[in-house]
């Protein structure tokens, strides 16, 4: 294995960063520490599992960069400009709870592009200039389109409240899915739920008035709980489509056809799978063999929170033991958030991508 | 000499050594309270250290110690991959505590782990922050609350008297140890009823990582033997 900041690996990425600039990209730094309340605003706990904290008594809690997006983000949303484009290469740093084998500090090198008017075409840039500058390797393409679930879901005839909630869940499959059958009428209902509901006056001698959280609070989620009982359920047929459309995995023209298909009984998912019909056009004309990337449609549902569009994975074929060599997609969802825009408008585009030069340097080796 | 390590004072201390002396080995503590100097009777190669019980864990996880005996939960808590660095010998039966997730009995409308999410949400668009959570137990909780989905919420440290701190408005809820409940209860705390995280009690430990000689392995079958583990 080649060590995270080997020779090797600071060449590759010095040569990605290069290619990165002669394609149009301004080169962007930022600090290694990070201001912990942002992160910890936009990803809660779990970044504490991914991120190393460290305090400062004045600046109070920092985290060691797990990652470029959210500064850069933050740089060009306080600098502007449109389009915008940026590279970057450095270290990123994380903790490994789970597997002790994952390196806890290695390079990523990075391209990201704001703005634009033509979101199909800005999605095959970043796909084409990373797997440009990946050429020779044999690595193996894995692509998904997070806005078609978002889609299904906004499709779907069923009250305001439930959509809110599975859209909050799009990225935790697990809860999600239990939502999902809840609203559908099939997971059981907890025994307390009905007997709470029965009640006039549920807050009733309920219990000491201690915390922040006030009755009003509780009476309103009541209300809400009352008001979804009385919802009719969503429909089989409906959870069905939703089934059929996270389970496609296929070559992208196939699932394409497969999804204008789904797209017959559930027309709201038709702007989005036109969308993917003109970004396999855009790539198509940067010179990318459409059918040879595999499109999963759940890919990046577990990973990726955020990215609520276009997300894709550049694997080394024949080494499934080694992490993505390259990740990116489109993540309008997370310049919302950052610039506190509420969720239905829109936010700054932006799209882009990371290569791990210390696994490129890796292959390499393993194939001389 | 294998190093055992035993919590140095309180009922952990004692119900260890009454555990140990039933099964025919004598511990006991050299000469005053205040000298932890320690002796072993009825069981040759095996050497006592008397130490905090929240540092066993990390001693049997850097292999400073043999064998050690604490609660589950802070072995749990402390060591990640903790079945590649310790081996469970023995559980011991007694140190009984479960590692529950706890809200004001107020909330009439939250019972489950799936109530605590929902409102979580709501909590942090009124607030305009996560729902906070008081635990020493960060890694134990957000790993159940992770697996379970719920969203929205942060941890925040507390050390000691977590209950209060619903009280005191530096918490909505909390994640701690309890035994009976009686102390939640009595501070207007209920336990959610899929809010059992981890059942602890004192258990006996082996490191896997610890040097262990040709001469520590004869001594540890015939203690392993003697104890009946």
């Amino acid at each position: 294995m080649i060590p995270a900041g080997s020779p090797a690996a600071r060449d590759e990425a010095a040569r990605c960063l290069e290619l990165f600039r002669e394609a149009g990209a301004v080169p962007v730094e930022t600090t290694i520490l990070q201001p912990a309340d942002v992160l910890l605003d936009l990803y809660g706990e779990d970044i504490r599992a991914r991120a190393f904290t460290t305090t400062d008594p004045i600046r109070g809690e920092m985290m060691l960069r797990p990652d470029f997006t959210v500064p850069v983000a933050q740089a060009h949303m306080a600098a502007g400009g449109d389009p915008a484009r940026y590279c970057y290469a450095g270290e990123v740093f994380r903790r490994q709870e789970i597997d002790e084998t994952r390196p806890a500090e290695y390079l990523q090198v990075g391209f990201e592009l704001f703005g634009g008017t033509d979101p199909a075409g800005a999605e095959a840039e970043i796909f084409g200039v990373l797997s440009d500058a990946l050429g020779g390797l044999g690595l193996r393409a894995a692509i998904g389109d997070m806005g078609l679930i978002v889609a299904a879901i906004r499709g779907l005839e069923t009250t305001e409240a439930r959509k809110t909630a599975l859209l909050r869940h799009v990225w935790r499959p697990r809860r999600f899915r239990a939502l999902l059958d809840r609203f559908g009428g099939r997971g059981a209902i907890p025994a307390g739920r009905a007997a709470l509901l029965g009640l006039s006056d549920p807050l009733d001698g309920a219990g000491p008035e201690i915390g922040k959280r006030g009755r009003d609070e509780i009476a309103a989620r009541i209300a809400a709980l009352r008001e979804d009982a009385a919802a009719p359920p969503i429909p089989d047929t409906a959870r069905e489509l939703l089934d059929e459309l996270v389970a496609i995995r296929a070559p992208a023209p196939d699932a394409l056809s497969h999804l204008r298909d789904i797209a017959v009984d559930l027309p709201a998912i038709g702007p989005a799978v036109e969308a993917m019909a003109d970004r396999l056009a855009a790539l198509s004309d940067r010179g990318v063999d459409v059918s040879a990337l595999d499109f999963e449609a759940s890919y990046g549902r577990t990973a990726l929170e955020y990215y609520d569009g276009f997300v894709f994975g550049l694997y080394a074929a024949g080494r499934p033991d080694l992490p993505p060599i390259a990740t990116g997609g489109r993540y309008d969802a997370l310049t919302r958030a950052l610039a506190g825009t509420p969720a239905g408008r829109a936010g700054t585009p932006a799209v882009g991508g990371v290569i791990r030069p210390d696994l490129v340097a890796a292959i390499r080796e393993m194939t001389r | 000499m294998i190093r055992l390590g035993v919590p140095s004072k309180g009922r952990l201390m004692e119900k260890t050594f009454d555990w140990f002396a039933a099964r025919g080995i004598t511990l006991r503590r050299a000469g005053s309270d205040r000298d932890y100097a320690a002796i072993v009777e009825g069981i040759e190669g095996v050497e006592l250290v008397l130490l905090s019980a929240g540092e066993i864990p990390r001693d049997l996880a850097s292999g400073a110690l043999h064998l050690g005996v604490t609660g589950s939960d802070l072995v749990l808590e402390k060591v990640p991959n903790s079945g590649t660095r310790v081996m469970e010998l023995a559980k011991m039966g007694f140190g009984g505590a479960d590692l529950v997730i706890a809200v004001p009995q107020l909330w009439v409308d939250v019972d489950t782990l799936d109530d605590l999410d929902a409102a979580a949400a709501a909590f942090r668009a009124r607030h305009g922050h996560r729902l906070r959570i008081a635990t020493k137990y960060h890694r134990l909780v957000r790993e159940f609350l992770q697996g379970a989905g719920v969203a929205d919420y942060a941890l925040v440290d507390s050390q000691g008297a977590t209950e209060g701190t619903v009280k005191a408005e530096t918490a909505e809820a909390i994640a701690d140890i309890t035994s009976t409940g009686e102390t939640l209860r009595a501070n207007g705390l209920k336990i959610l009823s899929d809010g059992l995280i981890h059942a602890s009690q004192a258990t006996l430990w082996k490191s896997r990582v610890a040097d262990w000689s040709d001469a520590d392995r004869q001594a540890h079958a015939a203690l392993c033997l003697q104890l009946g583990v």
